[in-house]
């Protein structure tokens, strides 16, 4: 569990989050939404400590404040945390093989057979079996998504943080990678956290959803309730497109 | 406000460099990247330093004869010109600045693409610490490896001296040899190979320094990547400039 409280963050004179607080729940999939430029990823990297925020705390299990903790303590916190960033962040110079296996490397005393096991066993996962001798610069943008999230689960995390994991993918991709994230979410029970704008996710899998808007949290609630409820900016948020206004007039209605 | 931006940069530098020796995790991992940027670097920067060598052997053995056309002097004064010339001043600094555009700004394009497709900040993310595993392989690298390719560019400059000399009838064999040898001063070489030492340690960190910090976007590693070679070259010649007064 992750909670987050009156978390603000400025860049010289602009304030880009005012005072965010909520709650990331254990086994859920939670997602942030919001429009470009909202701070959806200021947010994420201030989670994980990438940024140093203004103010506010970020309470990991429930005692531990990773904002004040020393570097020391955070990188230990890190080795749990799995992320996936908005552009990939593959290593290139390495293979999709080398580049899952790197965190093992890194930080386990497994034998190279026991590391290949388990990042084979990832690939599968996000259904990539055979592209082990790929470089990133031969991969889709989906596959990248999908290496990314290899990455990111390949040492078991509790926490699994997504900068907009379906960006640039056409619909169906996006809302594979979206159930692949919902499940590894339950199948391992840790705690998600997924920014995105696109609808799909919001009404696939939003398990919690945060609405931001102009750095502030402007509603929380489910995929249940986000259709009907909702603020006005919120409601300009989802229903975007003329399309969908008039589908939910007829709806309500 | 120049100075001050000089200073909050150095500061920024030596953070870095520290910054490269705080707690690696895995020795294992970061010699493999050793070996790794040594071979890139050494291997990588061999076919340059052998073409530039060759002929600035050449032509230092051709404009020397020129510049000696008198006979009262010995010929094989001009072999012991371009010896001491060589090992001084042409294989360890010329050569260096001619390294420090293709190492500098490879460390430095290679550094920033990591930097702003957030690679760097994925290797923080796992915990690793970014400075450590990619800074450090090639500052190490690079200071182990440019003075061997001084050693090489100098007897590359030295040998091909002596074969236009013989070739063109300038001089012959024995008289190059003679010169180098009577004239020859053995400090020359270790002053030589401290050169390129401090040279291959400041066109590996000054790079390392300008791509890890780069913000922005694709247009700016462009920038990092010039600036890191112009900033190289730079700081060679005011060391080199240094230890010339301190040294001798
Ligand atoms: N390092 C920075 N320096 C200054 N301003 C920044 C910095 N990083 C982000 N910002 C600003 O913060 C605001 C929020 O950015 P952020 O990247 O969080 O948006 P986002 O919600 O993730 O958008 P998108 O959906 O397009 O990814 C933007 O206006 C951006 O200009
Ligand atoms: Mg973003």
């Amino acid at each position: 569990m992750i909670e987050i409280k009156d978390l603000k963050k400025s860049f010289g004179e602009k304030e880009v989050l005012r005072g965010v607080s909520g709650v990331f729940e254990r086994g859920k999939t939670s997602l942030v939404i919001g429009s470009s430029g909202s701070g959806k990823t200021v947010l994420m990297k201030c989670m994980v400590g990438l940024i140093q925020p203004t103010e506010g705390h970020v309470i990991y299990n429930r005692n531990i404040d990773f904002v004040a903790i020393e570097e020391k303590e955070r990188k230990e916190i890190r080795k749990e945390i799995g992320m996936l960033f908005q552009g990939s962040a593959l290593f290139d110079s390495m293979t999709v093989e080398q580049n899952i296996m790197f965190p093992l490397n890194m930080f386990t005393n497994m034998t190279h057979k026991e590391k290949l096991t388990q990042v084979n066993s990832c690939l599968d996962r996000v259904n990539l079996k055979g592209s082990n001798k790929l470089v990133p610069s031969e991969l889709s943008g989906g596959m990248k998504k999908r290496v990314g999230i290899a990455r990111a689960i390949v040492l078991n995390p509790k926490y699994l943080f997504c900068d907009e994991p379906n960006s640039g993918l056409d619909p169906q991709t996006s809302i594979l990678i979206d159930e692949l994230i919902y499940e590894i979410t339950q199948e391992f029970n840790i705690t998600t956290i997924v920014n995105t704008h696109d609808m799909n996710s919001v009404i696939g899998v939003g398990d919690y959803i945060m609405f931001l808007h102009k750095g502030e949290k402007n509603w929380e609630g489910n995929r249940k309730n986000v259709l009907l409820e909702g603020s006005k900016e919120l409601n300009d948020f989802i229903f975007a497109s003329k399309f969908l206004q008039e589908i939910k007039t007829k709806m309500v209605i | 406000m120049i100075s001050y931006r000089f200073f909050s940069q150095f500061g920024q530098y030596l953070f870095l460099l520290k910054k490269c020796f705080v707690n690696p995790d895995k020795p294992s991992i970061y010699w493999r990247e050793v070996m790794r940027q040594m071979v890139e670097i050494g291997v990588g920067s061999l076919t340059i330093v052998v073409i530039f060598s060759v002929f600035l052997g050449a032509v230092l053995t051709v404009q020397t004869a020129y510049q000696f056309t008198t006979p009262l002097l010995s010929k094989s004064i001009i072999g012991s010109i371009v010896t001491n010339t060589s090992i001084i001043e042409m294989a360890p600094s010329v050569t260096c600045l001619i390294l420090a555009g293709k190492i500098g700004s490879s460390i430095a394009s290679e550094l920033g693409t990591m930097r702003i497709s957030e690679q760097i900040d994925a290797l923080e993310m796992m915990g690793v610490n970014s400075a450590a595993y990619l800074v450090l392989p090639k500052i190490l690298a690079g200071t182990i490896m440019v003075p061997l390719l001084a050693i090489v560019a100098g007897f590359l400059q030295i040998y091909m001296g002596m074969l236009v000399g013989k070739w063109s009838g300038v001089l012959t064999q024995e008289e190059f040899m003679q010169g180098s040898i009577q004239y020859f001063i053995p400090f020359t070489v270790t002053f030589g190979i401290i050169k390129a030492t401090t040279f291959g340690f400041i066109m590996s960190s000054v790079p390392a320094y300008l791509g890890y910090y780069t913000t922005g976007g694709s247009l700016e590693v462009g920038k990092s990547a010039t600036r890191a070679v112009a900033a190289s070259c730079i700081f060679i010649l005011i060391f080199d400039y240094i230890l010339a007064e301190i040294l001798i």
